[in-house]
């Protein structure tokens, strides 16, 4: 039976038993059912999560591993001289045993893979008969379980409600461990990568060429990996977004919380919110399409020589895209800064601006400060305005009318196409992430620091 | 529904009627007034919040406003330094002047008015600055001192009237919201006065405070009175009979009845301010 036949049954069982469950201990109250400890639906929960939980996890985690457990047993129906393979011959064995399974045969098969094919389907489907046997036992246990345990003075309401902290203790755990398995994974092939480049040349070197020929004799054929260049164009492409977002967003946050009637803002808000929604693609080319040439034209008309990819296109397009983010956060501190404050300084004659500058804005600064650095990690991370519009060219330099490129271009530059996953190039590509994660973290951590230290001025 | 329901209703209604009168009991005016209030009404948004509030302030006299909660005390203080301009929806009708000049004409400019008619809130509110920022903030936007010499002056001299300087000459570099409770009130009081007010305003002052605090609060007000008009909303009848020689009973947005204090207080002439005089609600 496939999986999700098993679980439709065990949630008819779950169901039945909890109905069960319910009119049992109802009978059992009978006319004392204000008495009982918990309400009847408590009871009914129980009943069902005591069920379905046990059974339903043991069922997937069943047949999440049956495939590798099933592959291991079946190699050892394997005839012995193919058992005793070199390992990479194995492995072809394997692939070729694996087409098999799936019907994909060349020529006339081997007969040991057929008996091995033969003993693979008996195991699958033995297999299957133990998952729903299995299952189906716990879901019965559980019913009885819950049915013999329960009575009116049961505490069932206590029970349900430890069952549901656990479980979602488990949900953001899963959440945690993913974190951890991302970082983890990216930690270990950047070492594999810093066995083989050094980690200064990494940080310090100032020349990015990432292609290592197939060739001896081809040229250019060492990479070389210093990631300088791609750092200053990071940082270069950031800046130059951030000076375009931190002003627009601030006065539009000041604006919007401290001008703008009560209707002005419900339709202003949600129209500059729109910003953060469009796909950042969209955004590419819009700096790639309209805002370069707009900067090349214009450009050649003062004498300057702007090239049709420029940090400068990026910069600025990627700041439109931030401001949403800066403003609707800046709205939220300058919206919490007490009305108190507010009243003070306008009852001792402060006028408007006054206030904003002199109360507002300081009071709301480690709040607009921990926005702000929130808005650099996404800059920071931005790809596709900056594939699309600063250009791929490693270059090192500091004017933003050069096409320069940035950690996570490269990243996806190293690893689109076809790949060997163990040479350098490729592991470059987790370097370059595990230093960008490594930035954008510390950031974040200093803005929630930042963010909460000033929560707790008002709180 | 039945016919004796409806006229019951409407008998209830006149009677509701009959209660909150037109016309204020007591005496309004007074000779020589700092502030008058003709036929002031307040919306916000259509809801009427004040209707019809005509009074006088006279000079150096402490008048305080009473009435159960809702009945728009704090609005109509609001009215009298237009801090409700602050508030979108809210609309003034009626003519209110300082020494003879209506403050809600268009030539008057509120930065000016706000430094002649101070107001303290009812919640401590000092700025997150410095005890001595917290005091120079007016007389900075202002542009009342000349030097940082004077700016000293004024701070002492401010902190001194509020009777904090003995407790904060040694901290004035430190935060203002560092202070106690009763402390912060009293900075806020003296940031008041630093640019020299006529008025003051206050919108319950001590309810935040703690009986010593408050004690602290109400002897600094009767020293005060000598040298600033000041208007005090309060909850607590006994602080009106303790700070105040004029009582303004407000009821529903109207103005039932004034005058003197120990009038109101042991000889209330109207139902309504009886009734609140003696507790029968609140
Ligand atoms: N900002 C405001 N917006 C709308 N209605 C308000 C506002 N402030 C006060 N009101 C209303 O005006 C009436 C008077 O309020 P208020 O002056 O605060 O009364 P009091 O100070 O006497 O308790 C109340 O009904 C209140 O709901
Ligand atoms: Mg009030």
């Amino acid at each position: 039976m496939s999986l999700t036949s098993i679980l439709l049954i065990l949630l008819g069982i779950a169901l039945l038993g909890s109905f069960y469950a319910k009119s049992h201990v109802l009978k059992m109250a009978g006319s004392q059912v204000t008495a009982m400890h918990s309400l009847p639906n408590h009871h009914f929960a129980y009943t069902f999560l005591v069920t379905l939980l046990p059974s339903a996890i043991v069922a997937i985690i069943w047949s999440l591993s049956e495939q590798t457990v099933i592959m291991n047993l079946v190699v050892g129906t394997f005839p012995e001289n193919i058992q005793a393979l070199p390992a990479d011959l194995m492995s072809l064995t394997m692939t070729k045993f694996q087409n098999f399974l799936n019907g994909v045969v060349f020529g006339e098969p081997d007969p040991w893979m057929v008996a091995s094919g033969e003993a693979y389907v008996s195991m699958v489907s033995n297999s299957r008969w133990g998952a729903t046997l299995v299952s189906l036992i716990l879901a019965g246990l559980g019913v009885y379980w819950a049915v013999s345990r329960i009575e009116p003075q049961f505490r069932a309401r206590n029970r349900v409600e430890t069952i549901i902290k656990g479980f979602l203790i488990v949900c953001s755990i899963v959440a945690i461990l993913t974190t951890i398995g991302i970082v983890v994974s990216v930690l270990f092939e950047s070492i594999r990568f810093f066995r083989e480049i050094s980690i200064f040349e990494f940080l310090f070197g100032t020349h990015w060429s990432p292609m290592i020929a197939m060739r001896e004799d081809q040229a250019g054929s060492s990479g070389s990996f210093g990631a300088i260049p791609l750092f200053t164009g990071t940082l270069l492409i950031s800046a130059i977004a951030m000076s375009v977002a931190i002003p627009v967003g601030l006065m539009s946050a000041i604006y919007l919380s401290e001008y703008a009637n009560q209707k002005a803002r419900s339709v202003l808000k949600p129209l500059l919110e729109i910003l953060a929604g469009i796909p950042t693609v969209v955004y590419g080319f819009f700096a790639a399409l309209t805002v370069a040439p707009f900067l090349a034209q214009n450009g050649a008309s003062l004498g300057l020589d702007v090239s049709t990819e420029s940090a400068l296109a990026a910069g600025i397009v990627m700041g439109i895209m931030i401001i949403p983010f800066i403003s609707s956060l800046s709205d939220d501190v300058i919206n919490s800064v007490p009305q108190s404050l507010r009243d003070a300084a306008y009852g001792l004659g402060a006028t408007r601006s006054e206030t904003i500058r002199q109360v507002i804005l300081p009071a709301a600064l480690p709040g607009i400060v921990g926005a702000v650095l929130l808005a650099v990690s996404r800059a920071i991370g931005e790809t596709m305005i900056v594939v699309m519009a600063a250009g791929v060219a490693a270059r090192l330099t500091a004017n933003p009318l050069e096409s320069v490129t940035t950690v996570t271009v490269q990243i996806v530059k190293l690893l689109i196409g076809d790949q060997e996953f163990d040479s350098p190039k490729t592991m470059a590509a987790f370097a370059l992430g595990l230093t960008l994660l490594v930035i954008t973290l510390c950031l974040n951590i200093y803005a929630l620091h930042v963010v909460r230290k000033y929560r707790e001025q008002y709180d | 529904m039945t016919e004796a329901t409806m006229t019951n209703e409407v008998v209830e209604k006149t009677g509701v009627d009959r209660k909150v009168p037109d016309q204020t009991v007591g005496n309004v005016y007074v000779d020589e007034p700092r502030m008058t209030s003709r036929a002031v009404d307040v919306y916000y948004g259509d809801k009427q919040a004040i209707d019809g509030v005509t009074l006088d302030i006279g000079a150096q006299e402490v008048i305080s406003f009473i009435g159960p909660s809702g009945c728009g005390k704090s609005t109509f203080l609001r009215c009298l330094n237009r801090m409700n301009d602050t508030i979108d929806i809210c609309r003034v009708t009626g003519e209110i002047a300082l020494d003879g000049q209506n403050i809600y004409d268009p030539s008057i400019d509120v930065v000016p008015l706000r430094a002649r008619v101070g107001m303290v809130f009812q919640k401590p509110n000092p700025f997150p600055k410095s005890i001595y920022d917290n005091i120079a903030y007016g007389p900075r936007i202002h542009g009342l001192a000349t030097d940082k010499v004077d700016l000293d002056n004024i701070v002492e001299e401010s902190l001194t009237k509020a009777g904090l300087w003995e407790e904060v000459k040694d901290r004035l570099e430190q935060p203002g919201t560092g202070l106690s409770g009763g402390q912060q009130q009293r900075l806020c009081i003296a940031r008041a006065m630093a640019v020299s007010p006529e008025v003051i305003l206050m919108d319950e002052p001590c309810s935040a405070l703690d009986p010593i605090a408050t004690a602290k609060v109400e002897e600094l007000i009767h020293e005060l009175r000598e040298q600033y008009t000041i208007v005090i909303v309060t909850h607590s009848m006994q602080q009106a009979a303790r700070v105040s020689n004029r009582t303004a009973y407000f009821h529903l947005g109207k103005l039932v009845e004034v005058g003197e204090t120990k009038q109101i207080f042991t000889n209330p002439t109207h139902e309504l301010t009886q009734d609140y005089i003696t507790g029968r609600f609140g």
